[in-house]
């Protein structure tokens, strides 16, 4: 921070020469006001996203405590995760050798998840802080002031350094009952904050659009999330390429090692000096490549209410479907090992003999299909929040002046919604299908898994529902959307290790999906699937009713 | 020809009429945007509707638009409900927001043909010859516009339509004082081709060159409404004059106001209502006029007499 104030007070005889600046002027200046501002504008916000983090730990120990009382049980259901099913959606099998305490459970069940969590608002708060400033303008009004070239970059990574430091110091509070590891499960939550932090600084100067720089952040972090999947599955080298990986695998109250963080510590070091070294090649507001000019007329899709809303969610709609498609390809290549694993262990053959039917490689997929379910569902949040967007920038109120109906409008862009979720995840489901059939020679999944994960569609349909819903009546609350893809991923994933009460499943639309291709599809199973698909038909009628109703919000 | 006062009741919607509001109100939580707003624009005429900011004309024409709902009152807009047959007669008009906003990754010319070619279509012609006058780059993405450019994609884009009412809400916002050249230009075509125009504007010679009719609008309800001529004759003339005698015996005639000056001979200067014009100058040569100087009220002065108060509270 630099001193404003240096003329020292009293009577100083020569005055002194006016060149003088009140303080050293470099790149950082003003980034300690920058930073009070920021935490000003986060108050609420980063607040919130630390205490329910660690509420989550919290919740997630004192779960296992009373769930997993008795060491037997603890061992039983190392056991049972030691599959690799079990082993893609926890990780590494390290942490069940011992005697698999409840800390080892943390670092093993729930860390992985967390971190994940983690990464997310470290992303966004970059984002938040510096491309999304400069997009909207504000931070030209800021340049223009007494403020260094790496100010509003400094003063972001700083506030997201704060936020994950105030985090890994309450994590590892929360769990200081648990042992020596303690301080260690806090550091792994503040090194994977900071490192993706740092990749986020690097992804908002590629971009000039926020929202393209938070899709390269997000597909950064399902990059770590697959690749350490994969890579506890299959032996553990593709582990290491991944910041997740690299917090799994210090084996935090297992064997607590603390080497891995030196690789988080290079790779946030190395990726925050590119940051700033790759800020300097570009101007305030513009990305790295030259704006390209585009068409001087648009084309005749453009002119139709479909054509206009698919053209705004192309990119991002060809990016999720991308990246479903690569952990379907992870997932998918892993098949094979999964297979080889059983075989070598007795007792394992035996648990998948007597579930009866299924092959390893069907259960396998049944438990994993969840994750590119969520990933789809996030999508399908994005594109039925689309209007919102629009209309809070002002960009419907010029379209609805045109013949174009409110329910044409939105409705477009809830098509777009419900067919580009149902296609990304069958994108995943085809390349999984694909993959494993390959890494299996099992044919079968090739038609198998495309059926499965398309099981989740109607799901995912009730999903555009629910923020069709706020979108037509409450808008200002439309953000409560993102609850239901959050609470699927709690209960869908976490719920079955923790021992969620069924009921809790039951509310989200996900826990009503029949996991196949493990079992059959059975009358319940059709009879649910209708029932969603119904429910979903009624939340989008009422949607799109409450916004005919309502006024246009104007800015 | 009458002056519709505001406390006139507003006509019956009529043939001639494109849009009449009657009564109109809107509330925002405790803010009251619309207070009974009486509003008629006459087919075929260019009507300025002038007022300051938050005085409740962008909220007008959102409502016209149905964008926004009113609480109560009626609006009629080409013999239709804004609100009910809103799809129908978006038809038949296009809209200049005062603040446009694009599409970051659309260009300004696929700006353009989306709003035209969801309104109907547009003459290709003349969005050619439109692009060309504004000297508009129609191959440059959304976000990389200034503010003046933003505006000409949408003027373009609304007076390439064949739509026969334009609602265009300070549609010059950011435009040059050469673009406005431009403007004046083909909003005088546009009233040349028989198109109605509703101009929302804070630039007052704008508005004295292109308006038939104003509208002045004041905390959401129309103050006064009438042909330019109509309202300088409602207003009062300021008459500078040197004369031979004393006159301030003038400020004791009926119709006279701010009188200075005049207790010895040489300078006086007043104000006098419009319809006392004839009666004080009578009076006033038989001072002996040296010389004589009248300003008939401008724009400035017919917006002030309806917000001077606002004015004096502000300064």
């Amino acid at each position: 921070m630099t001193a404003t104030t240096a003329a020292a007070p009293g009577t100083a005889p020569p005055p002194p020469p006016r060149t003088t600046a009140p303080g050293p002027v470099g790149p950082f200046t003003g980034t300690g006001v920058l930073l009070r501002f920021a935490l000003r504008r986060d108050r609420v916000r980063l607040p919130v996203w630390i205490a329910a983090l660690t509420l989550g730990t919290a919740s997630s120990l004192a779960s296992f405590e009373s769930t997993y009382a008795d060491a037997a049980d603890r061992r039983s259901i190392g056991e049972t995760l030691n599959s690799p099913a079990g082993l893609a959606m926890t990780g590494p099998a390290r942490y069940l050798e011992g005697d698999y305490g409840f800390g080892a459970m943390l670092g093993h069940q729930v860390l992985g998840f967390v971190l994940v969590l983690v990464a997310l608002m470290s992303v966004l708060t970059v984002v938040r802080h510096t491309r999304a400033e400069e997009e909207s303008g504000r931070a030209e009004l800021l340049r223009a002031g007494v403020l260094g070239r790496h100010a509003g970059l400094a003063a972001a990574l700083a506030l997201a350094a704060l936020a994950n430091l105030a985090l890994g110091a309450l994590v590892a509070a929360t769990v200081a009952g648990e042992g020596g590891g303690a301080l260690l499960y806090g550091a792994t939550h503040t090194a994977t904050g900071v490192v993706f932090a740092a990749l986020a600084a690097v992804a908002v100067q590629i971009t000039p659009y926020a929202r393209g720089a938070a899709g390269l952040g997000l597909a950064a972090i399902g990059t770590a999330y697959a690749l350490r999947a994969v890579g506890d599955v299959g032996g553990g080298t593709l582990s290491w390429l991944s910041p997740i990986g690299w917090a799994q695998g210090t084996y935090v109250f297992a064997a607590d090692r603390w080497w891995p963080l030196l690789l988080s510590a290079a790779l946030a070091a190395g990726a925050g000096w590119a940051a700033f070294a790759l800020s300097v090649r570009r101007d305030v507001g513009a990305g790295l490549r030259a704006q390209r000019l585009g068409r001087p007329g648009g084309s005749a899709a453009l002119g139709r209410p479909l054509g206009f809303a698919l053209r705004l969610h192309r990119g991002v709609l060809l990016a999720f479907a991308g990246g479903l498609a690569l952990l379907g390809a992870m997932y998918g290549s892993i098949l094979g090992d999964a297979e080889r694993m059983i075989e070598d262990v007795e007792a394992l053959r035996e648990q998948v003999e007597r579930a009866g039917g299924a092959s390893v490689a069907e259960s396998f997929v049944s438990v994993v299909l969840i994750v590119p379910a969520i990933v789809a569902a996030v999508y399908v949040v994005m594109a039925a929040l689309r209007p919102h967007a629009e209309e809070s920038a002002g960009r419907a109120e010029p379209v609805l002046s045109t013949a174009l109906s409110r329910t044409r409008w939105a409705g477009s862009h809830l098509a777009v919604a419900l067919a580009g979720g149902t296609a990304v995840l069958l994108s995943g489901g085809l390349v999984l299908g694909l993959t494993g059939a390959l890494s299996t020679s099992d044919g079968a999944l090739l038609w198998k898994v495309p059926g499965a994960a398309l099981a989740y569609a109607p799901a995912l349909w009730v999903t555009a529902g629910i923020a069709a819903v706020l979108y037509g009546w409450l808008p200002r609350a439309c953000a409560a959307a993102w609850i239901v893809p959050a609470y699927a991923f709690v209960c869908g994933y976490l719920g079955e290790l923790l021992g969620f009460p069924g009921v809790l499943n039951d509310l989200s639309p996900f826990g009503h999906v029949p996991r196949l291709p493990a079992t059959a599809l059975d009358g319940g199973g059709w009879l649910a699937l209708g029932l969603l698909t119904a429910l979903a038909g009624a939340l989008l009628w009422l949607g799109l009713a409450g916004f005919r109703r309502r006024d246009l919000e104007t800015k | 020809m009458t002056t519709e006062a505001p406390t006139d009741a507003a006509p019956p919607p009529a043939a001639g009429h494109a849009i009449t509001t009657a009564g109109l109100v809107k509330t925002f939580g405790t803010t009251r945007a619309l207070d009974g707003l009486d509003l008629t624009v006459r087919t075929g005429e260019v009507h300025g509707f002038l007022g300051p900011n938050g005085a409740g004309k962008s909220t007008t024409i959102r409502v016209l638009l149905g964008l926004l709902r009113a609480d109560s009152g009626t609006a009629t807009l080409l013999g239709g409900d804004p609100w009910a047959d809103a799809v129908a007669l978006h038809r038949r008009l296009a809209y200049v927001p005062g603040d446009v906003e694009l599409w970051p990754t659309l260009t300004g010319g696929e700006a353009i043909d989306l709003l035209g070619r969801l309104r109907g279509g547009l003459d290709a012609r003349r969005r050619a010859d439109l692009i060309e006058r504004f000297d508009l780059d129609p191959t440059k993405k959304g976000r990389t516009y200034s503010k003046g450019n933003r505006q000409k994609v949408a003027i373009v884009a609304a007076l390439a339509s064949d739509a026969e009412l334009l609602l265009l809400d300070e549609p010059t916002a950011g435009l040059d004082p050469l673009m406005e050249v431009v403007f004046q230009d083909v909003i005088l075509r546009a009233k040349a081709d028989g198109k109605t125009v509703l101009l929302s504007s804070h630039i007052l010679a704008q508005v004295e060159k292109l308006c038939d009719r104003v509208s002045i609008i004041r905390r959401g309800r129309i103050v006064q409404s009438g042909t330019l001529d109509e309202m300088r004759h409602l207003t009062r003339t300021t008459i500078e004059a040197v004369t031979e005698r004393p006159a301030a015996a003038l400020a004791a005639l009926d119709g006279v106001h701010d009188l200075t000056g005049g207790d010895t001979a040489g300078q006086v200067r007043f104000t006098v209502d419009g319809a006392r014009l004839d009666a004080a100058v009578r009076e006033l040569s038989g001072y002996g006029i040296r010389s004589l100087v009248s300003h008939p009220p401008t724009l400035e002065e017919l917006m002030l007499r309806h917000y001077g108060d606002e004015l004096a509270a502000h300064r």
